[in-house]
C-alpha cells in the first residue's frame, strides 16, 4: 500500500465546480520515497499540499476526491483527527522561514509544543527531546539556541528549527512547500544535503514542492509535472530530464538557465557609460546616544560599464550588491568613493544638481507587484517621468503607446490598471517605464528573480533584444548564477561587501579562481544537468 | 532596561516643562478675570485692585511663571483662588472616585472585550461576528450620558438594584464599593468594550492570516492554543497600546460620567475650576493629567519590550 494516494483530487474557489485550481489530480507516494510536485506559480502544487494537511484557506474547497494517508482519507477526518494526525504521521515546512515561526516565542519552546500536544513526555524530557532534534538538524550551541528568538537567527538555522519541528514525531511523511526558495545558494545546497540524510535517518518519505529544475534534479526520486492544476506527466527524475514527454515539460527545461556562461560578445563600443571608482558605503556607526555597529556594506568597489554591455553583480543576501545598485542610482549616498555616469561624477551631486543626470540611469526592481504604483494607470506611469522632464503631455503618450509594443504588450495597455496584468507583464510595463526615460544605463535589480522559469526567459529575451537595438548598458545584479552566465558579459562576485572576482563572466563563471566564486558555483543546484539539451554535462564531451 | 527606563523619564522633563508654559499661557492669555469672580458684581475697583495684588495677579506674565514653577518644584502646587484650600489636598480627595472608576472599568473592558475579539476575528464573518461589530458601533455611538440616564432608569429605579448615585471610598467596604461604581463603570465600559474589542478584532484578523498561525496549525496544535498562544500574543502591542490610551483617556476626564452618577471625580473639579476660573486647580489638574500620560506611555513602552522580544530599548 502507497503510504500517500491522492485520487482524482479536485479543489474549487468557493466550491463552485466551473472554478477548479486543482483538476483531478493523481499522486501515490511510497514510504522513503522523495517524489517532486514541479510547476510554476497558479499549477497548484502548494495547493494539493495544503488539501492533504486539511490547511486550505476557506475559500478553496475539496470537491471531490480521496487523500489517503495508510488507508485513511484525509478528506473525510475530523478535525480532530487532522490534529492528532499533523506532525505525528505527517508534518509541512513552507517556503518562508522568515515569518513561518511565531516571532514572540523562543525556538525551543516552539519545538517542544510538538511534543506537548502529541506525547505524555514530561517537560524535562520533552525539552531533552527538543534539544536532540536541533543537534539532528546540526544547529550550532544547542543549548544557547534552544532559547533564542527566531528573529535572532539567519535565514538557514530557522528551516532548520522548522524541519526539526516537523520531524520531531517521526512522521512518516514530511511535506516541504518550496524549503529553499528564500535560501541563498550555499544555504540551500546545506538545507537539500540535511533533508535527504533524515529521510535516510528517519525513512520518511518526502513530497517536495518547488518550481526549481535544478533543485529537482538534486533530491527527487520521482517527479510530477503540474500545469494550471492538472498532472502533465510522472517520470522518474532520471527519465523526465532525458526523456520529457510533454511539451510543457521540455519547455520548462528549456526554459531553465544554463550555469555554463556565454561568451562575451565583442566590444561593440569604447564609451563607457558607467563607472564607479572605489565606491564606499558604511551604514550606521554612533550617534550621540547609540553604540550602533558600523556595517561596511560596499568597500572600494571600482566597475565600468560600456555602452551595449551587461555587467552582472553576484553575490548572496548581505553581500552588498543591491547597496552598490542603490548608490549607482543616488538612491542612497555613498559613503566615499566616485559614481560616473558618462564621465560626470554624481557621487556628491545635490538633488537638485542630479536631477538632469537621472534620466540618464534608470532602475528596473525586484517585484513588479510592488514597483507599480496600483491606483494610477500604465500609461500614466509610463509617462511621469518624461512630464517632469518637460516632455509635452500628448507626445509622451504617443511614445509609451509605442515602447508598450516595444516590450511586446499592446499599446492599449495605457489605460489599463497594474493588476490587470501578469507578473510578467508588469515587469515588462517597469521596463518599459524605465525606457521612457531615454537612458544609457539600465540598473535591473534582480529583475527576474520574482518571476516563473518560463517568463524568465521571455524577460531575459526582452532585455537582451532592447540591449541590441537601444544600445543599452545593463548592470544586471542577481543572486542566480544561471541567470548571470545566460545574460552577462562581465561579472562582478560580491561577499559581505566586498569585491571578490571581477572580469569576464567566461573566465569568472567558467574558470573562477577565488574559493568564495568557486563555492557558490558548486552550491548552485542542478549544475551537471544542461536542462536545455535534456542530458547531463558529463555526457556533452561525446 | 534601567538605563533605558532612566532615559526616557530624562526625556520626560522637557515635555513637562513645555506642558506647564503651555497651560500657563493658555489660562493667563484666555479674557476672564477671578479676582472679578471673587469680589462679585457689586465690587469696586479698588477691591478688584486688591484682591488681584493678594492673588499675585498683577506682577508681570513671567514672575507669576517662575514663580509658580519654584513652588511646584517645592511641592506647593498653591491655594485654590475660589475655596482657599491647598491645591493638592483638593486633587487627593478627589483622586480614589476617579482612579477607582478608571480601573474597574479598565479592568471590566479587557475581561470581556479581548475574548469578544478573538472569537470575532476567529469566527469572522459569522453571527456572533457581526453581533460583536454591532456592538462596538453602538458602542461609539450612543453618547455616554444617554447610556448613563437609560441605566439609571432601568437598574436604579425600576428594578431597584443599585443607588441612584454617589461614591462610597474602598475603606468604607468592598461591598459598598461596587455597589456604588457598577452603574458608573457599566456605563463606561460600552464605550471601551467598542474600542478594544474592534482593535483586537482587527489585529487578530491580521495575525490569522499570518504564516506562524499556518504552522502552528501544521504542528496538530489545539485551536484555542493556536488562537491564545500564538495569534493573541502577537496582537498584544496594539491592544496594549489601546488600553494604555484609554486608562489615561479616563483619569484626565470623565466628566460627563461624574456628572450623571454624582461621582466628586477629577473630571468635576476640572469643570468647576474652568467655569470659575480657578487658575491654581486648572494649572495642577492639567500638569496631572499630562503627568499620566508621560508615565502610561512610558508603562506602554516598557509593556512592549517585554511582550515582543524584537523591539529593542534603543
Amino acid at each position: 500500500m502507497s503510504l500517500l494516494e491522492i485520487n482524482d483530487l479536485r479543489i474549487a474557489l468557493n466550491g463552485e465546480h466551473d472554478k477548479q485550481v486543482v483538476k483531478g489530480l493523481n499522486l501515490s507516494i511510497e514510504p522513503g520515497q522523495t517524489m517532486c510536485l514541479v510547476g510554476e506559480s497558479g499549477s497548484g502544487k502548494s495547493l494539493t499540499a495544503l488539501a492533504a494537511m486539511g490547511l486550505l484557506p476557506p475559500v478553496l474547497k475539496p470537491i471531490s476526491g480521496t487523500i489517503n494517508l495508510k488507508g485513511e482519507d484525509m478528506l473525510k477526518a475530523s478535525a480532530s483527527r487532522m490534529r492528532e494526525l499533523r506532525a505525528v504521521s505527517m508534518s509541512m515546512i513552507f517556503q518562508e522561514p522568515m515569518t513561518a515561526l511565531n516571532p514572540v516565542a523562543r525556538v525551543g519552546q516552539q519545538i517542544e509544543e510538538v511534543l506537548e500536544f502529541h506525547s505524555s513526555m514530561s517537560k524535562s524530557a520533552r525539552a531533552k527531546r527538543a534539544k536532540e532534534m536541533m543537534e539532528a538538524v546540526h544547529l550550532p550551541d544547542v543549548d544557547k539556541m534552544y532559547r533564542s528568538f527566531p528573529h535572532q537567527l539567519s535565514g538557514g538555522q530557522r528551516q532548520r528549527i522548522m524541519i526539526a519541528m516537523a520531524l520531531v514525531m517521526r512522521p512518516q511523511l514530511l511535506i516541504a512547500d518550496e524549503p529553499t526558495t528564500a535560501l541563498d545558494v550555499t544555504t540551500q545546497a546545506q538545507i537539500l544535503s540535511l533533508i535527504r540524510e533524515l529521510r535516510e535517518d528517519q525513512g520518511a518519505a518526502v513530497l517536495f514542492i518547488t518550481h526549481d529544475m535544478g533543485v529537482v534534479s538534486e533530491i527527487a526520486d520521482d517527479v510530477t509535472v503540474l500545469k494550471l492544476g492538472e498532472v502533465m506527466e510522472t517520470q522518474s527524475v532520471d527519465n523526465l530530464l532525458r526523456h520529457p514527454q510533454t511539451d510543457y515539460t521540455r519547455d520548462l527545461l528549456q526554459s531553465v538557465p544554463s550555469q555554463v556562461p556565454r561568451l562575451a560578445r565583442a566590444q561593440t563600443s569604447d564609451n563607457i557609460v558607467l563607472a564607479t571608482q572605489d565606491l564606499n558605503k558604511t551604514y550606521g556607526g554612533g550617534g550621540w546616544f547609540s553604540r550602533g555597529r558600523e556595517v561596511k556594506a560596499a568597500q572600494d568597489v571600482s566597475i565600468h560599464l560600456n555602452k551595449g554591455r551587461t555587467l552582472g553583480i553576484v553575490g548572496e543576501s548581505g553581500s552588498g550588491k543591491t547597496t552598490v545598485a542603490r548608490c549607482i542610482m543616488r538612491l542612497i549616498d555613498p559613503t566615499s568613493g566616485k559614481v560616473m555616469v558618462d564621465g560626470t561624477d554624481i557621487a556628491t551631486m545635490s538633488q537638485k544638481e542630479l536631477k538632469p543626470h537621472r534620466k540618464d540611469i534608470q532602475i528596473v526592481f525586484q517585484d513588479p507587484m510592488r514597483s507599480l504604483n496600483p491606483r494610477i494607470e500604465v500609461g500614466q506611469s509610463i509617462i511621469e517621468g518624461p512630464l517632469n522632464f518637460g516632455t509635452p503631455r500628448h507626445e509622451a503618450l504617443a511614445r509609451a503607446r509605442e515602447l508598450l509594443e516595444l516590450v511586446g504588450l499592446p499599446a492599449s495597455a495605457v489605460d489599463r490598471f497594474p493588476h490587470q496584468f501578469s507578473g510578467g507583464q508588469r515587469q515588462r510595463i517597469a521596463i518599459a517605464r524605465a525606457l521612457a526615460m531615454d537612458p544609457d544605463v539600465l540598473v535591473a535589480d534582480e529583475a527576474v528573480s520574482a518571476l516563473d522559469v518560463s517568463v524568465q526567459a521571455q524577460v531575459l529575451d526582452l532585455l537582451a533584444e532592447l540591449q541590441e537595438r537601444l544600445g543599452l548598458g545593463i548592470l544586471f545584479i542577481t543572486h542566480d548564477l544561471g541567470v548571470a552566465a545566460q545574460i552577462c558579459d562581465d561579472v562582478l562576485v560580491m561577499q559581505y561587501g566586498q569585491v571578490v572576482e571581477y572580469g569576464p563572466a567566461a573566465q569568472v563563471l567558467g574558470a573562477p579562481k577565488q574559493d568564495y566564486t568557486k563555492a557558490l558555483i558548486a552550491a548552485a543546484p542542478g549544475r551537471h544537468w544542461d536542462f536545455a539539451n535534456f542530458r547531463p554535462f558529463a555526457e556533452m564531451a561525446d | 532596561m534601567v538605563l533605558y527606563i532612566v532615559q526616557r523619564i530624562l526625556a520626560a522633563i522637557p515635555v513637562m516643562g513645555f506642558v506647564a508654559l503651555f497651560v500657563f499661557l493658555l489660562l493667563r492669555l484666555t479674557p476672564g478675570d477671578p479676582a472679578a469672580i471673587i469680589a462679585g458684581d457689586t465690587a469696586t475697583p479698588d477691591q478688584l485692585d486688591a484682591i488681584r495684588e493678594s492673588l499675585g495677579l498683577n506682577e508681570p506674565l513671567f514672575v507669576q511663571f517662575f514663580s509658580w514653577i519654584g513652588q511646584l518644584l517645592q511641592g506647593d502646587f498653591g491655594t485654590s483662588i475660589l475655596s482657599g484650600k491647598p491645591v493638592l489636598e483638593l486633587i487627593a480627595d478627589r483622586m480614589e472616585p476617579t482612579i477607582s472608576l478608571a480601573l474597574t472599568t479598565i479592568i471590566l473592558s479587557v475581561l470581556i472585550a479581548v475574548p469578544l475579539g478573538v472569537i470575532a476575528a476567529w469566527k469572522q464573518g459569522t453571527l456572533i461576528d457581526r453581533f460583536v461589530m454591532l456592538l462596538s458601533v453602538l458602542g461609539f455611538s450612543v453618547p455616554v450620558f444617554v447610556i448613563g440616564y437609560l441605566m439609571i432608569s432601568a437598574f436604579s429605579m425600576q428594578l431597584g438594584w443599585f443607588p441612584v448615585q454617589g461614591f462610597k471610598p474602598l475603606g468604607e467596604g468592598v461591598g459598598q464599593f461596587f455597589h456604588r461604581i457598577a452603574l458608573p463603570t457599566f456605563t463606561l465600559t460600552l464605550l471601551y468594550i467598542a474600542l478594544i474589542a474592534r482593535i483586537t478584532r482587527t489585529s487578530m484578523l491580521e495575525i490569522l492570516g499570518d504564516d506562524y498561525v499556518r504552522t502552528a496549525r501544521a504542528k496538530g496544535l489545539p485551536e484555542r492554543k493556536v488562537l491564545m498562544r500564538h495569534a493573541l500574543r502577537n496582537c498584544s502591542v496594539p491592544i496594549i497600546t489601546v488600553i494604555g490610551i484609554g486608562f489615561a483617556l479616563i483619569i484626565s476626564g470623565v466628566v460627563v460620567t461624574e456628572s450623571v452618577f454624582n461621582l466628586p471625580g477629577l473630571g468635576r473639579l476640572t469643570v468647576d475650576a474652568v467655569l470659575s476660573r480657578d487658575y491654581p486647580v486648572i494649572q495642577a489638574v492639567i500638569l496631572l493629567a499630562s503627568l499620566i500620560y508621560v508615565v502610561i506611555n512610558l508603562l506602554i513602552d516598557i509593556a512592549y519590550v517585554l511582550l515582543d522580544p524584537r523591539i529593542r530599548y534603543a
